[in-house]
């Protein structure tokens, strides 16, 4: 019942990005003289992060193989790995952020950077909170083992982990792909 | 007991190091596929759009079934309803919002 209740937050969450796709779509050709999608996207570096978002989903099945099997060590190990994928991920995105906003192209200067920071912003706070989550639930793994309630904690993280790769999909789709095009 | 049936419900379905495999695969192949048409065009700008909504349409399918392991079976049935319910709203919201304010652009525009 508890991973079924998360699950019901998440389709929450969805109408959350649906809203922000929405704003971000009916904005995306407000430039206001300031730079287009096709001036500020570099593909190969979002390649690269979609790449550690990738990787890092696959890692976390992992970890939950090894989970309903009984490994510890395993599962802190595939976390710790998924972790590193996430943080990588957050930290590109931080230098992508900060190289705009240095360029002057901050989510004051269009209607398209004010929706692009919403809907990637809020994103990367998602993908921020499950990195938090993830830490605190290695720690007690670590500490209490692999309890029942360690289970159904991992569980939820799981699906929040893999819906936050599916809405990457349709972000580097719709933003950067349709953006650049 | 309530602790019992939460772990029975969270270990129904929870794949297999090949079902991952399969859904890091075809992930990588539908991801590679749309960054390299946009990267090197070679096709009609109006194709290129429609194959790579087309792909990520299919592996946002792929996540749902081979990570977030979304099936018929009776465990998922509560899932998949909701999850229809929300896509559903998803399309409402979205399809009607474009439609309404590009109406509104394109009624200004021709006055």
């Amino acid at each position: 019942m508890t991973v079924f209740g998360f699950w019901l937050y998440l389709m929450t969450d969805c109408i959350l990005f649906a809203s922000l796709f929405a704003t971000y779509a009916v904005l995306s050709g407000s430039f206001a003289g300031g730079p287009s999608g096709h001036d500020i996207f570099e593909l190969p570096f979002v390649a690269v992060e979609t790449g550690l978002l990738l990787l890092s989903s696959i890692t976390f099945g992992f970890a939950m193989l090894q989970m309903f099997k009984g490994n510890k060590g395993a599962v802190l190990g595939w976390l710790a790995v998924t972790f590193l994928f996430g943080a990588g991920f957050i930290a590109m995105e931080v230098y992508e952020f900060q190289h705009l906003i240095g360029e002057g192209f901050g989510p004051q200067r269009s209607g398209f950077l004010s929706g692009f920071f919403a809907l990637v912003g809020t994103h990367g706070l998602h993908v921020t909170t499950g990195l938090i989550w993830m830490a605190i639930l290695m720690y007690q793994l670590n500490k209490h083992g692999i309890t029942p309630t360690a289970k159904t904690r991992m569980s939820c993280l799981s699906l929040f982990w893999h819906f936050l790769d599916v809405v990457w999909i349709c972000v580097f789709t719709v933003v950067y792909l349709l953006g650049v095009l | 007991m309530a602790n019992a049936h939460d772990n029975h419900h969270a270990e129904a379905g929870h794949g297999s190091v090949k079902s991952y495999m399969i859904g890091f695969v075809l992930s990588v192949i539908l991801t590679a596929i749309p960054f390299g048409l946009v990267m090197y065009p070679s096709l009609p700008k109006n194709l290129t759009v429609m194959i790579v909504v087309a792909l990520a349409a299919i592996q946002v399918v792929v996540h749902l079934a081979y990570f977030l392991h979304m099936d018929r079976t009776p465990a998922q049935r509560s899932n998949l309803t909701t999850f229809l319910f929300t896509a559903l709203v998803i399309a409402l919201l979205v399809g009607l919002s474009l439609w309404i304010m590009f109406s509104i652009h394109t009624s200004m525009m021709a006055k």
